[in-house]
């Protein structure tokens, strides 16, 4: 699960992580009072999921509390277009205000987990302010690597060797390892799966704050972080996606036009490929799980269908434990109770499979029978093709 | 011949009492394997379809001897299970439960480390030697006993591979789900390695999924170490990026795990690569056991 930059930093901030002190405004008269609390000269950042804020203008210095009014007035209710927001946008809701600091140096600190080491890994490097994929293309040295055992903490010579790899001196240098310390600790602590600070900053007071935060959350660990669960801002998803979790569905929309409905993750993204193989375009992954049960099969269709760019859905079920007439009864019901106004395919496979498709024959419902995956595609993208 | 189970494995079911653990338990004792003991906190004394519950996997194993485990436990509970099975000396453990923090498994992937115990999963339909011992949840009669092993980060797709090579009379030696987690306690490479060593396997067919950069390590692997022929099919060709695919581990991050990345690593290794699922089968056949085909459709 993400979370906004302002609630990544609130988070850091109760585990010790030093961050800039900042207010959390919804309107734009509240940047006044915020503004002088903080000392007047501020920074207003538009808080959206997506990052390239700065560059699509989402992300201002303010000289004064007049200015700070001004500039938050223009980014709230602004539709942010960054380079991961996608040409759509993002509508800004929510702005954080905050102190401008003195500073000397920008630098990137991020942990994440490394699946080919099994432990989480610290990352430095002096480019702060550049991605982290794009120094790794360009300069893989500059990289500076830490793994370390969550239940453990980093080691004491492991920050050692990441500060002074960034070069960092003096009272930065001691803050800067106490930095690393608290952010590993963060890390472990809330089952983070991504915590990135770009820029880490050092102060000419000598001093190391998180800038900027992207906090990512591991999904499977949030039933025993209640308080970060409750972060979730169902604006910056997708409201199909939303209405999906609703019923366990795993669903993601994409941009093509041929809904899928499949039991599985793998057999899911197999059938997206081969739609692909055939001249034709997924409009979407989904998963409704290895026992594809009526009530699932209904809420998937609904899904599907409430997507207007859909011209065709295929249905590909490999029935295992599940037999396939009982997914072929729910396909009928289901189809019949949303009243399905596209081509609908079907592939069933496995257990049954001859009941299940005397079922999908006797149902009366206009549908085509795939013998097979690739069978199944090659008649999705045909029929999709000659209704549009 | 096959790895890992056989006919000789004992298996305790943890979360046996549960509405999961009791119907796979049955489907796995109908298909013939040796579902000795469960074990549930709280239900000793108790059966379930006859098999004894046990408070304790150490109990467990000291009165039925189970050298195997199956677990079906809630996933905030399961890394403990696991690591419960072994610490009572439980030789092969495998994990179906989804959804178990990738923190939790940073921990038994640490502690399993220099320990005998195999985990298989979590996150995953588990194993199956055809004829002998299913121990998960996959269908077992799509399965028929011959020389293909099978090795796959995914369920249904896997069930489908297998279903594609019974139906040309290409057997499997064991199929292996590895689980389509992060951090699973087994990976390709261990798979490749033991079916290298398994004389009863000739050929091997891997289905791998976009994230994580497993299927490149297998691929440099099996260009040093294997010698016998290797089919893949990577699925997610078309995935977005920065989308979990259903998967904890199906993600392309910063770049990395793209489908076309693997195929270019597998490719190199001299791995055959399925452009279609709906060919895993007959493509695994063709390019890799044509020597076989040949002798079965002549026979």
């Amino acid at each position: 699960m993400k979370v906004h930059e302002y609630q990544g930093k609130q988070v850091l901030a109760q585990h010790g992580v030093p961050v800039p002190r900042g207010v959390v405004i919804t309107e734009a008269g509240q940047a006044r009072a915020a503004a002088e609390q903080l000392g007047g000269r501020v920074v207003v950042k538009a808080q959206i999921h997506a990052g390239g804020r700065g560059k699509g203008g989402g992300v201002k210095l303010a000289a004064n509390p007049d200015e700070a009014v001004k500039l938050a007035g223009q980014i709230l209710g602004m539709t942010l277009v960054t380079k991961q927001t996608g040409p759509e946008g993002k509508l800004v809701r929510t702005v954080l205000i905050e102190e401008a600091l003195p500073i000397a140096r920008e630098l990137y600190l991020g942990v994440v987990l490394d699946r080919s080491e099994g432990f989480p890994v610290m990352m430095a490097s002096q480019f702060g302010g550049m991605e982290i994929e794009e120094v790794a293309a360009e300069n893989p040295a500059a990289i500076l690597k830490a793994h370390f055992d969550p239940d453990v903490g980093l080691h004491p010579y492991l920050s050692r060797q990441l500060a002074f790899g960034l070069g960092l001196e003096g009272d930065a240098f001691k803050a800067g390892i106490t930095f690393m310390h608290a952010l590993a600790r963060a890390y472990a602590q809330t089952d983070a799966s991504l915590l990135e600070i770009n820029p880490l900053i050092t102060t000419t007071d000598g001093r190391v704050i998180a800038l900027d935060a992207k906090m990512n959350v591991d999904d499977s660990a949030l039933f025993r972080h209640p308080e970060i669960a409750a972060m979730r801002d169902i604006h910056e998803e997708e409201p199909l996606e939303v209405e999906a979790s609703k019923f366990d569905l795993n669903y993601i929309k994409l941009d093509g036009n041929i809904g899928c409905m499949v039991n599985g993750a793998g057999l899911a993204m197999a059938t997206m490929d081969i739609i692909k193989h055939y001249g034709g375009t997924p409009a979407n992954f989904l998963d409704v799980g290895g026992d594809a049960s009526q009530a699932r099969v209904a809420a998937a269709f609904r899904i599907l269908l409430s997507d207007p760019s859909v011209k065709g859905v295929l249905v590909n079920i490999f029935g295992g434990i599940v037999r396939c007439d009982m997914v072929a009864r729910g396909v009928v019901a289901a189809a019949q109770e949303v009243k399905l106004g596209v081509p609908l395919v079907v592939r069933l496979e496995g257990t049954n499979v001859d009941e299940g498709r005397r079922v999908l024959a006797e149902s009366g419902l206009a549908l085509t029978v795939g013998e097979g995956m690739a069978d199944a595609a090659e008649k999705v993208v045909a029929a999709v093709g000659r209704a549009s | 011949m096959s790895i890992w189970v056989n006919s000789e494995t004992r298996v305790v079911v943890q979360g046996l009492t549960g509405k999961e653990g009791q119907f796979h338990a049955a489907k796995c004792r109908e298909y013939g394997t040796k579902i000795v003991a469960g074990v549930t906190p709280g239900k000793a004394g108790t059966s379930v379809d006859g098999v004894p519950v046990f408070n304790t996997v150490e109990d467990a194993v000291r009165e039925t001897g189970a050298n195997a485990s199956l677990i079906f436990v809630p996933p905030p509970f399961a890394a403990d299970a696991v690591l419960e099975a072994a610490d009572a000396g439980i030789e092969v453990v495998v994990c179906i439960s989804e959804g178990i923090p990738a923190r939790d498994m940073v921990r038994v992937r640490r502690i399993l480390q220099g320990l005998p115990t195999r985990l298989i999963g979590p996150n995953c339909p588990g194993i199956i030697t055809p004829g002998e011992c299913k121990l998960g949840i996959m269908p077992g009669h799509i399965s028929i006993p011959g020389p293909i092993g099978v090795v796959s980060r995914s369920g249904t797709l896997t069930y489908e591979a297998i279903g594609q090579l019974t139906a040309l009379g290409l057997g499997q030696s064991t199929c292996v789900g590895i689980g389509g987690d992060a951090l699973p306690g087994t990976n390709f490479i261990d798979c490749l390695e033991a079916f290298e060593e398994d004389p009863a396997t000739e050929g091997i067919v891997m289905i791998g999924e976009i994230g994580g950069n497993a299927e490149e390590d297998a691929a440099d692997f099996v260009s040093e170490f294997v010698s016998k022929p290797v089919a893949a099919f990577i699925a997610g060709q078309t995935a977005p990026p920065g989308r979990r695919m259903g998967h904890a581990g199906a993600i392309i991050s910063g770049g990395k795990g793209t489908a076309a990345d693997k195929i270019a690593a597998l490719t190199e290794a001299g791995i055959a690569i399925a452009s279609t699922p709906a060919e895993i089968g007959r493509f695994s056949s063709n390019a890799a056991f044509a020597v076989r085909e040949e002798e079965f459709f002549s026979a």
